[in-house]
């Protein structure tokens, strides 16, 4: 790839310059604090672009694979999106934000993978599959519902694609591996952010410790579909271009348990509800959940935006 | 501490709700960002932004004024922990270094032409 | 410079504080004279204190309120390359808001303050935030004409001369140069795609033209407070300058978008080398102005009830931060 690092300039404003001479110009000199780039990293138009010249394919499996962890990002990026102005704090939004601009970032690598087996683009699969025909787990299905179960999902969803992730980086399959790469170090970040506030909900005032443990009681009955193995994930399991998803429990368990026991918050007692999401069963959300993000692109079916 | 100061909190989308603003609340306080944009450059003062403590403050620091790839290691300041020269002696603060030319190469007129020097 | 004078010295003042405050106003004046910059611990007359508070914190609010009409569109846009940049311009706005806030604070006024009078209705914002984006072309055209509009606007505010405001506005200018462009693309995408979505873009250009062109504030015969803003060096051109160029470059580029704008009046004055456009409906932009557009209220009850709702987050935050500082202090 190229190095697109360019500084910035303001075009196509006729004689209006912006004229920072002088004092009151922090965009001068080679110390600047607002010099912008767009850096180098793997895009989701890059894949693309392999796959159009030839370059990469995924195998069927690996292809289903990408779906299920391209769905969960998808999905959760859809919920996250539902903050920006509605957070409780303008810097959260701005948190919030970013958060849902890498998962979404993650989903339009992993659907554009995906999609090479079966000729589809990534907005073939977001917006014009059915329910059933989508793999994402309940957890990410769930509802925003106030600031603590937002955070308790995405503590209970980073701490699992962190693992996740970290563990393909060395997936036989170059492209899984690639967007993993990319994928892992914006996790981390999440999982930081959510523990931040967990520890600080947990912490803080009886009102937002009472919010927090109902937080977590609603989303903790997700959690172990995200381990759950299946002939899929066995047979990448034994390729190498996947992990058993129970693989990640141990180290789940451990770091999750860590920030919890910081936090003095118990692991909640609740059953563990079925899930099914793998297999296109979903919660009564996910409707309403793709009602929402299709509408607009199916009233146009085979428009370009 | 009291834990139930926000009768407000509970407000539900479509459920009006006759506000009193919650005086217990305590703002976030002010901290200054400074970014260093690349490794070998000092940092540079960014910006503001506000935190309830100084992890957060860098947190919010990384997420507002480096979304574009500005910087490889930020400071957060508390505002209220600078000091600051006094506006009002400007003149007299800042005047005596002007006219000691003797401090800068270019008062050096003789060795002119002279390699290396 | 014609700020001397405009500022009388109260008369219950001593005579050393009168002195000081002689003092101070030649040393502002003389900065303003010089077009230096004005810094927050500087004297400064009361008066462009107030109108920079008043305008730096409105022009705040008009970023977080206008976080909303594009916000509406992020859960349905209709590619996720769109929802991705749309996500990445609200967040940017709110980021925008907060450089801006910053800015304000500086000048004694804390943003907790600014965003209750917000919330209370009391403080303005830009009023064409208050009509709806019902459909997806608006955020094309809010992109185009809106952001087109503010940044004209916003590039001569680089040279304010107070110094935070100029600092952050070069920021928000810098992050800008996206957010109109993507808002071309998206018209012009769809103005070459399906007849139906032509329509769309040109129904979305003829609902923000006016109101966009309306952004830059009332004629300079009706806009009193314009003259003694570009005296103190804080507004650069006039409200007409500004829209007769902006009229100029949309002209230009809605040839490109294969659209039209909806005035047939725009011409180029040969004698005056200015662009002219039809008249605009001020009565209207004074009726929303005084909160009787389509969504004042909308939009004021959304920030009330994102703030109130934060309220318990703020304060665990708050009380978290005591604690481990007690903590630290008795370890």
């Amino acid at each position: 790839m190229t190095d697109k690092a360019t500084d910035f300039a303001i075009e196509g404003h006729g004689d209006i310059s912006v004229g920072v001479s002088g004092a009151g110009a922090s965009g001068d000199g080679s110390a600047s604090a607002t010099r912008i780039t767009p850096g180098n990293a793997l895009r989701p138009e890059d894949i693309a672009l392999e796959i159009r010249r030839g370059q990469v394919k995924p195998s069927d499996d690996v292809a289903e694979f990408a779906l299920r962890i391209g769905d969960d990002a998808l999905i959760l990026a859809q919920r996250l999106g539902h903050w920006i102005s509605r957070a409780p704090e303008l810097e959260e939004d701005v948190a919030l934000g970013n958060i849902a601009l890498d998962q979404l970032g993650h989903a339009r690598s992993f659907l554009t993978y995906a999609g090479a087996a079966w000729g589809k683009s990534e907005d073939d699969l977001a917006y014009f599959r059915s329910e059933p025909e989508f793999r994402s787990a309940h957890l990410v299905e769930q509802p925003n519902g106030d600031f603590a179960v937002t955070i308790a999902r995405q503590f209970v969803v980073s701490y699992y694609q962190y693992e996740l992730y970290r563990r393909l980086t060395e997936s036989t399959d170059a492209t899984l591996a690639a967007i993993s790469a990319k994928a892992v170090k914006e996790v981390d970040y999440h999982r930081d952010h959510s523990a931040q506030w967990v520890l600080r909900l947990a912490g803080g005032t009886e009102e937002s410790r009472a919010r927090m443990i109902q937080g977590f009681q609603l989303i903790w009955p997700y959690v172990d579909e995200l381990f759950e193995d299946d002939e899929l994930t066995t047979r990448l399991a034994e390729s190498g271009a996947a992990v058993e998803p129970s693989s990640l429990r141990g180290d789940f368990d451990r770091l999750t348990g860590e920030v919890l026991a910081e936090a003095g918050l118990d692991i909640p007692k609740v059953p563990q509800a079925l899930g099914g999401g793998r297999r296109g069963k979903h919660s009564e959300f996910l409707g309403y959940v793709l009602a929402e993000m299709q509408v607009l692109a199916r009233e146009h079916p085979g428009a370009s935006w | 501490m009291i834990p139930n100061d926000s009768p407000t909190s509970q407000a539900r989308p479509g459920t009006p709700v006759v506000v009193a603003p919650t005086p217990e609340e305590t703002p976030w306080s002010l901290w200054e960002v400074f970014v260093r944009s690349s490794r070998g450059l000092s940092h540079v003062h960014a910006g503001s932004l506000h935190a309830p403590d100084a992890a957060m403050a860098l947190r919010n620091a990384r997420d507002l004024y480096t979304r574009r790839n500005e910087g490889v290691s930020i400071w957060v300041v508390p505002a209220e922990a600078i000091s600051s020269s006094d506006p009002d002696s400007k003149g007299s603060f800042f005047e005596s270094p002007q006219g000691k030319d003797y401090r800068h190469a270019t008062y050096y007129t003789k060795s002119e032409g002279v390699k290396h020097l | 410079m014609a700020s001397q004078n405009l500022q009388s010295v109260p008369a219950e003042l001593s005579p050393e504080e009168q002195e000081r405050e002689a003092a101070g106003q030649a040393y502002f004046d003389r900065i303003i004279s010089e077009d230096s910059r004005i810094e927050p611990r500087d004297w400064m007359p009361e008066a462009y204190r107030k109108t920079l508070l008043r305008q730096i914190s409105q022009h705040a609010h008009s970023e977080i309120i206008g976080m909303q009409p594009e916000a509406n569109w992020i859960t349905r846009a209709p590619s996720l390359k769109r929802k991705s940049i749309l996500m990445a311009k609200v967040q940017d706005e709110a980021g925008h808001g907060l450089y801006l806030y910053s800015a304000a604070e500086t000048l004694g006024q804390s943003r907790d303050k600014m965003m209750d009078d917000l919330i209370a209705g009391k403080a303005r914002y830009s009023s064409i935030f208050n009509y709806p984006a019902i459909s997806w072309a608006d955020m094309g055209a809010i992109g185009w004409l809106v952001d087109g509009a503010a940044i004209c606007n916003q590039v001569p505010l680089c040279r304010a001369s107070y110094g935070p405001y100029g600092r952050a506005m070069v920021r928000v200018c810098k992050e800008e140069s996206f957010h109109q462009r993507q808002g071309f693309e998206i018209l012009l995408e769809l103005s070459n795609g399906t007849p139906e979505q032509k329509q769309m873009a040109q129904e979305a250009v003829n609902r923000w033209y006016a109101p966009s062109l309306m952004m830059f504030g009332p004629p300079d015969d009706d806009s009193p407070n314009s003259k003694q803003s570009m005296a103190w060096n804080i507004k650069r051109f006039s409200n007409d300058e500004l829209r007769h160029r902006f009229v100029g470059m949309m002209v230009e580029q809605v040839r490109v978008l294969g659209l039209t704008l909806p005035d047939k009046d725009i011409r180029f004055n040969e004698e005056t080398k200015k662009w002219e456009h039809g008249p605009l409906d001020w009565n209207e932009f004074k009726e929303v102005l005084a909160g009787r557009g389509p969504c004042n209220s909308q939009r004021i009850e959304r920030r009330r009830e994102a703030h109130e709702n934060g309220a318990w987050v703020r304060e665990a935050a708050a009380a978290y931060a005591r604690k481990q500082a007690q903590k630290e202090s008795a370890a």
